[in-house]
């Protein structure tokens, strides 16, 4: 008889309970989402604007202050989301608790210096440093 | 990792053929067997029924193939009037109950019928449900009061009874949860639509008092948050109900106790 057998299956359906949480974590994939297409429209264009331009044009239109507070908020939103949206799909596919796991820490370090990385390029040509 | 590919004893092999004699009207079903006690792959059994001398519904030629042909098929069935549940199975690649499914309205060419996907099976046709239930339970699906019992029945207007409808009619036929890919990779954890269907059948009924604590228990990546709105269990449902909207009930509720 395996340990299974002892057990009414309702203990299994009821597991670890609730961990009362996941609705912020959807509403917040939501919002960065729809934040997304604005930011994304905005970011397309403003590239496209810079097709043919030289450096000094690229270096002076990104470093405008509208531009570079948009530029932040499209890096940071995009990381955040993109950070957002593998957790799931992670936690849907991968299930070898340890590789999961890894997955998840390593997911959350690589979007968090993605974010760094991209704000960090901004500032410096804002603030001319 | 998702396993995209069979174990070697699941693949699903060729099976034996049963011809229909002096068949007027014959049609071909190939069906899944398998069977726990004899060690073997599963494989694909062909039967020609005669339709002529058969009722107009899948489960008709079930029934016919299990008392004429091979009396060793194995399959669920009660009502026959789509109200049990019992005779869900995939039927042409879609889960449907097999006594409602009429056998004309199946695709062209042979029939192919399926125990419902991604579940263990007990033999052939029957998948254990044994966890489906169980989730099914830890819902605490009946009314929950706070407030002292009445002299009489609580009572309802009919625009909260009404509330009820396309929640009530659910015959938990699992059709819905094992259509669901989400509820295929994590069914262990998820709910899945069929379960969160009723739930939100008891969060939306005006007599209950527990509301607070049915959401507090779904409040959970897993058991609700794995509905990635894939919609297969509004397109599968027999009983035409849309377990997703249920689901997006609830998400909104959750979102309304906390602010957004």
């Amino acid at each position: 008889m395996s340990a299974n057998e002892l057990r009414d299956p309702l203990k299994a359906a009821r597991g670890l309970g609730s961990a009362q949480s996941g609705v912020a974590h959807w509403w917040t994939q939501r919002v960065t989402a729809a934040a997304l297409v604005a930011l994304g429209i905005w970011f397309v264009g403003l590239v496209l604007g810079l097709l043919h331009a030289d450096y000094a044009t690229a270096h002076y239109t990104i470093g405008r202050p509208w531009n570079a507070a948009l530029l932040i908020a499209f890096a940071i939103t995009a990381f955040w989301h993109a950070a957002l949206g593998l957790q799931v799909v992670i936690e849907d596919y991968v299930h070898t608790r340890w590789k999961e796991i890894s997955l998840l820490v390593l997911v959350k370090f690589l979007a968090v210096l993605g974010a760094l990385v991209s704000v960090l390029a901004v500032l410096r040509i804002a603030l001319g440093v | 990792m998702a396993e995209f590919s069979l174990p070697k004893n699941s693949k699903v092999q060729q099976g034996k053929h049963y011809p229909a004699r002096d068949a007027k009207k014959p049609r071909t079903f190939r069906i899944y067997r398998w069977s726990p006690d004899d060690g073997k792959n599963p494989r694909i059994d062909t039967y020609e029924v005669d339709l002529a001398a058969c009722g107009p519904m899948v489960l008709d030629a079930l029934l016919k193939i299990k008392n004429e042909i091979d009396p060793t098929l194995s399959l669920r069935r009660s009502c026959r009037e789509g109200i049990c549940g019992s005779c869900a199975m995939n039927i042409d690649g879609t889960n449907t109950l097999a006594c409602t499914c009429a056998i004309d309205d199946c695709g062209s060419g042979d029939v192919k019928i399926y125990p419902l996907p991604h579940m263990p099976v007990v033999k052939d046709l029957v998948p254990d449900l044994t966890h489906f239930y169980a989730q099914f339970a830890s819902i605490r699906p009946w009314l929950r009061t706070q407030s002292p019992a009445p002299a009489r029945e609580r009572l309802q207007s009919v625009e909260e009874r009404r509330k009820l409808d396309g929640l009530y009619e659910c015959i938990l036929c699992a059709c819905c949860s094992t259509s669901c890919p989400s509820y295929w990779w994590n069914g262990d954890k998820y709910l899945g639509p069929a379960i969160l269907l009723q739930a939100y059948r008891w969060i939306v009924d005006s007599r209950d008092e527990d509301t607070g604590a049915r959401l507090d228990d779904l409040e959970d990546p897993f058991k609700l948050y794995r509905c990635h709105t894939i919609m297969n269990c509004a397109r599968t449902c027999p009983k035409g109900l849309n377990p997703a909207k249920a689901i997006a009930e609830i998400k909104k509720l959750m979102l309304e106790r906390r602010g957004a």
